[in-house]
């Protein structure tokens, strides 16, 4: 199976199968990966799906619009590669992908 | 520019801060003499009739006593249904649009670029010497650079630095309650613990506490601004007196920085430590803005959630059981009571150009008020939205704190300082039973109680 898999901020991973087309919120959260809150569910309007998606692979997430990025401003943990999960659709092509959920949402 | 901004600008370091509050206020009653300022009418209460004998034109939400006599259900259901977007040209804060489904709701406030918070974000206006700058009330890209230099203090890693103390209040309070004895909640828990947070956020001298939530209330509940009673001369005496004591503060946690203290994690020693606010004092209408920003934002927001939530487990005793075998449920809970109470009913913008929006034309300068205590009620997007209900699925999507950029920045402190506070409350007491209907606040923006008498049972 195509999978991306979740690292949590304490260290626990969560592999996760890839559906294509879903958003990458929305398979964490149909998974149960905890630390993804989805306030706005999927309007990209709350930055409560923040994650920092590993090295090479945010060139495949494509790239974030200008609301996200104002939306990601607004978070105390913004890194390089963050991204608000519910603005990257899933493909086969992020197989082993890995996503790392900060400490806190906000 | 205003005259009161061009004083502060030009004047601020040789005039104090609160002599240019006070030079303001003379202007403002020049002006009033004058006859440039209207005197804006009081509010006489009388009983609000039932929504169906009236034209859906002449349907005014902003009646300050809709939600006082509790009345404000049926009339958001009726323009939900028949007027999603409704005009009410005469209203006494002039005319404007009501967004009353969720969805439009979540539209309006996620394009900041066609509605603008700017002047101000209650319904009324605030007279031009007293306009504050605050960033709730600015548009990016000024709005995320001074929301950034301050929304470090309620950041959830700061919280966590905070979270023992604000237990160890919280217990305090709740221990020294009477048991089996009549008294107001209001006055006694939501009102005294959230004191207790603004004074701890802020390092404000605690035995002073009260008068942070008088400054609160008085900046949230002016006629002209939001239908409720306090005239704007008095206004104006509370912010010269909040002017005093923030600079004060201020210099004292400069002193104690130059003498080699090491800085707190509260809102001050926060901007005395960023670049970009540690000279924040020398802008004084800002430096007001941002920190009566944070008192209003902390007080009656939490204040009647504690108190909402008590009345919402009386009115759903099946939920308060619920609640009592799995006290797990707190957290999903706190989202609940903060979807049922709506704390802040609204939030207004100005249409920056012309918007098409559920079949009405909004014009370019138009007043739009986005009712998110209606939109928390809206049957398309929540399911049995009138109910209570501690368990709900996706709790957390209600419009409470808004959405998009200015979405609120104290969030995770309110949902934390509500979980303490129901985590203590659960291990106490058996019961918390409302014994007489709670008295509601009038005011078209701060929903919620100014009394609400309880009586206490041992676990």
């Amino acid at each position: 199976m195509a999978s991306i898999t979740f690292i949590e901020h304490d260290g626990t991973e969560h592999a996760v199968e890839i559906e294509p087309g879903k958003s990458l919120m929305q398979t964490a959260i149909d998974n149960g990966v905890p630390g993804i809150d989805a306030d706005c569910g999927g309007e990209c309007a709350c930055g409560t799906c923040h994650v920092i998606v590993e090295g090479k692979w945010i060139s495949t997430t494509g790239s974030a619009s200008e609301d996200e990025l104002q939306m990601l401003d607004l978070t105390p943990e913004r890194d390089d590669n963050s991204r608000l999960a519910c603005q990257i659709n899933t493909s086969e092509a992020m197989d082993g992908m890995v996503a790392r959920l900060p400490e806190f949402q906000m | 520019m205003n005259i009161a901004n061009l004083v502060a600008e030009k004047g601020s370091a040789i005039v104090p801060m609160p002599l240019q509050i006070k030079a303001g206020h003379l202007l403002y009653k020049a002006k009033r003499k004058a006859g440039i300022y209207k005197e804006f009418p009081e509010f006489v209460e009388t009983t609000v009739p039932d929504v169906s004998t009236l034209a859906i034109d002449d349907i005014d939400v902003s009646n300050p006593f809709l939600f006082k006599q509790n009345r404000w259900e049926s009339y958001f259901k009726r323009l939900r249904d028949e007027r999603p977007v409704h005009f009410q040209k005469n209203s006494l804060f002039g005319p404007f649009w009501s967004i009353t489904r969720y969805e439009d709701i979540m539209f309006v406030d996620k394009h900041h670029e066609l509605f603008s918070s700017e002047p101000f974000i209650v319904i009324g206006a605030v007279p031009k010497e007293l306009s504050l700058e605050m960033f709730i009330a600015m548009d990016p890209p000024k709005h995320d650079v001074q929301r950034q230099a301050v929304q470090g203090v309620v950041a959830p890693k700061n919280l966590k630095e905070m979270e023992g103390l604000i237990r160890s209040r919280t217990q305090e309070v709740l221990d020294s309650l009477p048991l089996d004895k009549p008294f107001d909640w209001v006055e006694k828990v939501s009102v005294e613990l959230t004191a207790r947070m603004l004074a701890t956020l802020l390092d404000f001298p605690y035995e002073k506490r009260q008068k942070l939530v008088y400054w609160s209330d008085l900046a949230g509940g002016g006629a002209a601004t939001t239908g409720g009673s306090n005239d704007t001369d008095e206004l104006f005496r509370g912010m010269a007196d909040m002017a005093k004591h923030f600079s004060q503060l201020w210099r004292e946690k400069e002193a104690k920085t130059a003498a080699g203290e090491s800085g707190g994690f509260d809102l001050i020693s926060l901007l005395q430590s960023n670049d970009a606010t540690k000279d924040l004092i020398d802008k004084p209408m800002e430096f007001l803005g941002n920190l009566a920003l944070l008192i209003v934002g902390g007080n009656d927001t939490t204040r009647n959630s504690m108190s909402g939530g008590v009345l919402a487990l009386n009115q759903f005793p099946d939920e308060f059981t619920k609640l009592k075998n799995d006290p797990s449920l707190i957290p999903n809970m706190v989202s609940e009571i903060i979807r049922w109470q709506t704390p802040l009913a609204h939030m207004r913008r100005i249409a920056k150009e012309d918007v098409e929006l559920n079949g009405q034309t909004i014009k370019k300068g138009d007043k739009v008020v986005m009712w998110y205590a209606s939109g928390n009620r809206d049957e398309r997007a929540i399911d049995q939205p009138d109910q209570f209900i501690i368990d709900r699925k996706g709790a957390r999507n209600h419009l409470s704190f808004g959405f998009g950029v200015h979405r609120c920045m104290g969030n995770r402190l309110a949902e934390l300082q509500l979980r303490i506070l129901w985590e203590e409350l659960l291990a106490r007491f058996g019961n918390i039973e409302v014994i007489a209907e709670p008295e509601h606040v009038q005011s078209n923006f701060v929903k919620g109680y100014s009394k609400m008498m309880v009586k206490l049972a041992a676990k």
